[in-house]
């Protein structure tokens, strides 16, 4: 039988794995991947409390954010490629023209 | 009627802002002045009717203007709005009057500048009038804010006027420090008044105050008042936040007697004479305060004495004189010390526009051993220079004596023996340092200097930085070369008629003004006081031991003391003639001179010796290598700078922590929630 | 409360409709108009004016429409107002800083309404959704305007991390919206405040708590959570730099009140507690990090930051009085930052960058006005009166001392004394520095008019506070009594 608890810890293993993925990795396409895990997470919650709950406002709000983060994965990919056209690496460590 | 004083020097502030670099200078400087005259008229027409007020009930002698609401929300009240009162009286004319007077000097000793800068010079110095203005007629602590603010920022301003070579982060860097904590004691005080008693206007808040019984312990009175006398201290230059004021004499001279000696410093006296009910319902923190007072005036006058820059003994001495005006509140004299503030504004001004007429003869020189022998060559300065050190000596007859002489009468009668005999050493000291500057600066002859010297003389602050006044009279050219002392010899001229005219009205304020405040002991009624009466008169709830003697019973006391007063003053004026004009011309001039000095040299040898191996050494020792040194340089300077420089340390720290990388920035969020988490979890 | 949509309920969106059509618009006309026409920016500006007028039906209104999901009540119109006069002054800004940065307009004034749009509904949302979308739709319209240079490295590199820090908080922004949801089975902030008003402290609800304080945490840059900030404020356009760091906070910040006094009174005494810790270090960090900077746009971020500490006092203080006087400085601060951020554009030329702090060297002899203005706002920015900031700062701190942080307000007046060290050493510069070389600051109409009037009401704001005062007290006690159901 797999009860909430279950599925809250498959979100909060997927959320950390996204939160290390974000500060451990250098390329700025897996960190991207690594904040999809961590929206994911949150639609596993979601959608997993909205079962238990029995209502629908969970699906409902995993759904906005399935859609927010396409939109953000759009813009956000483009604003990548600006960089790299420029640059020419989708290394992170790479980008220092402003500190300090 | 009341908004057109500061609103006229702020016009004229406006009028030079604006088109001051367009027009040549005798328009820009007449607009100022005008503007301050007119200011002036205003308020001596003002005070005139305030005069014709009855004195009595309480409250009755009070000016309002309401201007507008300024905020008024829920309960809070604050309006922006004048208030004439027996104090503030006393403040508007003084600074008015004695600032219309440093503006005129102004238009002299400032014209070698190009039009455009003084167009600026003199809108600043109008901008400052208005807001010294504002400060002294706010009727509540937020209009006073305003005030207590803009003066700070002028005089920053001002300071900072001939910045050349400095680097400009160094420049205020103190001054700007020990303001900062002067406004954080000041505001916090502010908000803990309002705390309290709900409104921060002046009359309400006495009112208010003058119904709770005085405070025994250490209380929410207390802490109150001493958070605004922080911000007293700080504007005031007081110990510990004294530093600023030697500092601050690189602006130009006129600046440093209008807003360094007259007006910007005494806000602090005037702040705290202004919640007089408040700080006596507080004894702690009075007797801080005359404690404090006291002390700054006894340290910074033994500073003064070996100083060699003409301005800084006079900003030593200023900071002194602040000094027993704060006793005087300590002790619970308000209308002493005001009374003081206002004959030091006279003779104080009077003074540092002296100096500037010295510099300005000699082109920039404020070194005194390069000075001497003056005396002939600048008479009219020479002369009201006299006045102003014989009066602020504290010489029987002058305006320095009474108000000196009341202040230390209180301090005895209210039993404060140690900080009365620290008062009467002040007041040896301040003879012996003015006396000295006299001696220096206008007897004997003039130093020989090496030309190297002169070279190291040249990096004096004024002189570095004010091509103005070397240009103006001149001898920009020899100023910047070294020269032979005959060539300055030779230029050396005495104060233009402008200049002149300051001087001889502030040399006649210095001998009259004390009159006011003529005690009964005199034979006079002192009017100072029953005029001040209705601003003080919540404030003396309990009878204070001085008031009543000095209506009855003690004169013979007080003309006791006077009389100790007046014989200080004396040996002071003795001791400097002994060091610092015998010494120097041992054989020669001293004979012709001073037949009567001399002769009581003679009478007095071994005493002076004496005074010489016990007194003047050991001061000159401390002042020198402990004083000055430690306390000054490495002790409070180190301190103020050292709390600067920390945060400035950790500014850049902060500023390396920004690596630029996003994973660090990541893991900052997200050591950020771990903390917190842990926090709980913990 | 009846299901599904009334008719009723467009009538109340008005304004974020009329916005939304005049974006589209915009996006028309920038196809049908010239190249290079000035013509699109004033079409920008009526648009945000349309709107202004549309929010004059809803002066007095306090109802919630669609079904809960959205208020409008004065304390959203109150921000609305906020958002819509910086979003006029970043548009007139704009024009000539894009000519000078050979960039077309095109979609740049498109995304400054959608930004608007965005924090419009994030200011009235009072459903964790809704104010999710209205997040997101700023977010991201803040996204491309931040690397809207595209040749230009700094910007981009600036919309890079913004993308990537901004989305990483938004993760942990959402988790704990789904805790929260999980918790109360509702994502209404009323229904979720009436459900947590029985129970007793649960672990998880504390844990919501504070992934939620931490993601709006970011948004409005308080520390720890604002690395992302000098950065990005360096790097972004300096319009879309002074526009984030006004709108974007503001809109933050209504958020911020919205959920938690709204949605989460019962835990009000732990996220006092949490938003205290982050005013205390908030201000700290930003004032004395701004001490060192030397880079006028950074030394704005940083003080940008110091700010968003104070007016996190406001929130702490939780009382009406808080929040009113976090929204009176919210307005004050729109413009003496708007302002300062104005004078840095006037500086940038072809050739001359303008935003180093020895640009703007002797500027009183260049520019005697630009100069005086910026006198103004470093004085105001610091607290100094009779300018606007001092009456925001006092208010704050006197809103702190009443509802008994006297702590709170000890460290904000130390934190305004030290920033005046670094607002004064560009009045330093400015005047009392005799070098020249900097560039002669250029004012096209546009701009005038935006300084003229930032310095208006930096002034009047500060002089006859009196209006704005009564404003913000009657728009702060709508907040949190929860209005009627709509007709």
């Amino acid at each position: 039988m797999i009860t909430p608890t279950h599925y809250m810890l498959l979100s909060a293993a997927l959320f950390t794995i996204g939160v290390v993925g974000v500060m451990v990795r250098r390329n700025i396409i897996i960190i991207f991947m690594s904040i999809e895990l961590i929206l994911n997470a949150v639609n596993i919650n979601l959608v997993a409390f909205s079962n238990q709950l029995q209502n629908a406002v969970g699906q409902v709000f995993a759904i906005f954010i399935i859609a927010v983060a396409a939109a953000e994965a759009a813009v956000g990919l483009g604003i990548i490629l600006a960089f790299f056209r420029n640059k020419e690496t989708v290394n992170i460590d790479e980008m220092n023209l402003m500190r300090w | 009627m009341l908004l057109l004083i500061p609103l006229l020097p702020f016009l004229g502030f406006l009028a030079n802002a604006g088109f001051g670099r367009r027009v040549a200078k005798s328009v820009s400087g007449g607009v100022a002045c005008l503007a301050m005259l007119a200011s002036f008229a205003v308020s001596a027409v003002s005070v005139w009717r305030l005069t014709a007020l009855p004195a009595l009930p309480p409250g009755a002698r009070v000016v309002d203007q309401h201007v507008f609401d300024w905020i008024s929300s829920g309960e809070f009240h604050a309006s922006f709005s004048l208030r004439l009162d027996p104090l503030s009286a006393v403040m508007i004319l003084v600074v008015t009057g004695i600032g219309s007077l440093i503006h005129i000097y102004s238009t002299a000793y400032m014209h070698g500048e190009r039009d455009a800068e003084y167009a600026r010079y003199f809108s600043y110095l109008n901008l400052f009038a208005s807001f010294m203005l504002v400060l002294v007629l706010g009727s509540n602590f937020l209009v006073m804010f305003v005030g207590w603010e803009g003066v700070g920022l002028c005089s920053y301003l001002l300071i900072g006027f001939w910045y050349v070579k400095r680097s400009a982060s160094d420049a205020g860097k103190k001054a700007f420090i020990v303001n900062r904590v002067g406004d954080f004691g000041f505001i916090l005080g502010v908000l803990l008044v309002y705390g309290r008693f709900g409104t921060v206007d002046f009359q309400a808040v006495a009112r208010a105050a003058s119904q709770v019984a005085p405070e025994t312990a250490f209380g929410t009175l207390s802490v109150m008042t001493l958070l605004l006398f922080v911000g007293a201290t700080g504007k005031s230059a007081q110990i510990p936040l004294h530093v600023w004021l030697p500092d601050a004499m690189e602006g130009p001279t006129p600046v440093s007697a209008l807003i360094h000696a007259a007006t910007m410093v005494t806000a602090g006296v005037y702040m705290i004479g202004r919640n007089a009910v408040l700080f006596s319902h507080a004894p702690e923190t009075l007797s801080l305060v005359a404690g404090v007072g006291a002390v700054t005036a006894f340290l910074a006058g033994t500073v003064g004495l070996v100083q060699n820059d003409i301005k800084r003994v006079l900003a030593y001495s200023t900071v002194s004189q602040l000094g027993f005006m704060f006793l005087a509140m300590g002790v619970g004299a308000y209308a002493a010390g005001i009374l003081h503030l206002y004959t030091h504004a006279f003779f104080k001004a009077l003074l540092f526009l002296g100096s500037g007429a010295v510099i300005h003869a000699l082109a920039g020189e404020q070194d005194l051993r390069r000075m001497g022998g003056l005396r002939k060559e600048l008479p009219v300065t020479y002369w009201t220079f006299v006045i102003g050190a014989v009066a602020i000596a504290g010489v029987p007859g002058l305006a320095g004596f009474f108000s000196k002489d009341e202040i230390l009468y209180r301090t005895y009668a209210g039993g404060h023996t140690f900080l009365w005999a620290l008062g009467l050493a002040t007041s040896l000291l301040t003879a012996i340092y003015m006396f000295r500057l006299v001696f220096l600066a206008f007897h004997g002859e003039r130093a020989q200097a090496e030309p190297d010297s002169r070279a190291s003389g040249l990096r004096s602050p004024e002189l570095a930085t004010s091509d103005g006044v070397a240009r103006q009279s001149g001898e920009a050219a020899e100023a910047a070369s070294p020269e032979s002392p005959a060539t300055v010899h030779r230029h050396v001229h005495d104060a233009p008629p402008a200049m002149a005219l300051a001087l001889i009205v502030l040399a006649f304020g210095s001998v009259v003004a004390g009159y006011a405040g003529l005690p009964h002991a005199l034979g006079g009624s002192n009017p100072w006081e029953r005029f001040l009466a209705p601003s003080f008169e919540e404030a003396q709830l309990q009878p204070d031991a001085g008031t009543g003697e000095a209506a009855g019973g003690s004169e013979r006391g007080e003309l006791a003391l006077m009389a100790v007063s007046s014989v200080v003053a004396f040996t002071g004026i003795a001791v400097a003639a002994v060091c610092f004009l015998k010494r120097r011309d041992l054989a020669r001039a001293v004979a012709e001179r001073f037949p009567g000095v001399r002769a009581m040299l003679l009478n007095k040898y071994y005493v002076d010796e004496i005074y010489d191996a016990a007194i003047v050494q050991p001061i000159r020792l401390v002042s020198e290598h402990g004083l000055w040194r430690v306390v000054d340089a490495r002790g409070i300077d180190g301190a103020v700078n050292g709390v600067g420089d920390s945060v400035w340390g950790s500014s850049a720290i902060l500023r390396r922590a920004q690596t630029g990388s996003v994973r660090a920035y990541a893991a900052s969020f997200f050591l950020g929630v771990v903390l917190i988490v842990g926090y709980y979890l913990w | 409360m009846p299901a599904g949509i009334n008719a009723i309920d467009f009538y109340y969106l008005l304004p974020e409709i009329v916005l939304t059509a005049g974006a589209l618009a915009v996006l028309v006309a920038d196809v049908l108009l010239p190249r290079g026409s000035r013509a699109l920016a004033w079409i920008t500006v009526a648009v945000l004016g349309a709107t202004l007028a549309s929010l004059l039906p809803f002066a007095d209104t306090d109802v919630e429409v669609a079904n809960g999901l959205i208020a409008v009540d004065r304390f959203a119109l109150f921000f609305k107002v906020v958002f819509l006069v910086s979003a006029i002054m970043t548009v007139l800004m704009s024009v000539r800083y894009l000519e000078i940065e050979e960039v077309s307009p095109g979609e740049y004034f498109f995304l400054v309404l959608c930004a608007t749009l965005g924090m419009m509904i994030m200011a009235g949302g009072i459903d964790l959704i809704t104010s999710f979308i209205g997040l997101e739709t700023m977010a991201v319209s803040f996204y491309i305007l931040t690397g809207f240079i595209k040749p230009n490295q700094r910007s981009n590199e600036a919309a890079v991390k913004y993308f990537l820090l901004g989305a990483f908080s938004l993760g942990i922004l959402l988790y704990g919206m789904s805790l929260l949801y999980g918790l109360s089975g509702s994502t209404n902030l009323h229904v979720m405040a009436s459900v947590f008003a029985g129970q007793a402290r649960d672990p998880l609800l504390v844990l919501a708590v504070i992934l939620v304080v931490s993601g709006m945490a970011f948004k409005i840059a308080a520390v720890p959570f604002h690395m992302w900030a000098p950065d990005v404020y360096e790097g972004a356009p300096t319009p879309i730099t002074a526009f984030l760091s006004v709108g974007s906070k503001a809109a933050a910040f209504a958020m911020i009140l919205r959920i938690f006094v709204e949605g989460l009174p019962s835990m009000t005494s732990d996220w006092q507690l949490l938003f205290e810790a982050l005013a205390i270090v908030t201000m700290t960090v930003g004032n004395v990090a701004a001490l060192t900077q030397s880079n006028l746009k950074r030394m704005l971020a940083y003080s940008s930051i110091a700010h968003a500490g104070y007016l996190l006092i406001g929130v702490v203080a939780g009382t009406p009085l808080g929040v009113s006087a976090m929204l009176i400085y919210l307005l004050i601060y729109t413009f003496m930052q708007l302002g300062a951020f104005t004078v840095i554009v006037m500086m940038r030329r072809a050739d001359v960058v303008g935003d180093e702090l020895k640009d703007f060297s002797g500027l009183h002899v260049r520019h005697p006005v630009a100069a005086f203005a910026m006198l103004l706002f470093m004085l105001s920015l610091g607290g100094i009166p009779p300018t606007a900031g001092f009456m925001g700062k006092f208010w704050l701190f006197r809103a702190a001392i009443e509802s008994g942080y006297v702590g709170l307000a000890v460290v904000g007046v130390l934190n305004s004394a030290v920033s005046l060290y670094y607002y004064l050493r560009l009045v330093v510069f400015m005047y009392l520095k005799k070098e020249t070389t900097g560039s002669e600051p250029t004012a096209s109409p546009a701009l005038a008019l935006t300084l003229a009037v930032a310095v208006a009401a930096t002034l009047v704001l500060g002089v006859y506070p009196r209006v704005l005062f009564e404003v913000a007290e009657k728009s702060a006690q709508t907040l949190g009594l929860g209005g009627a159901a709509a007709p």
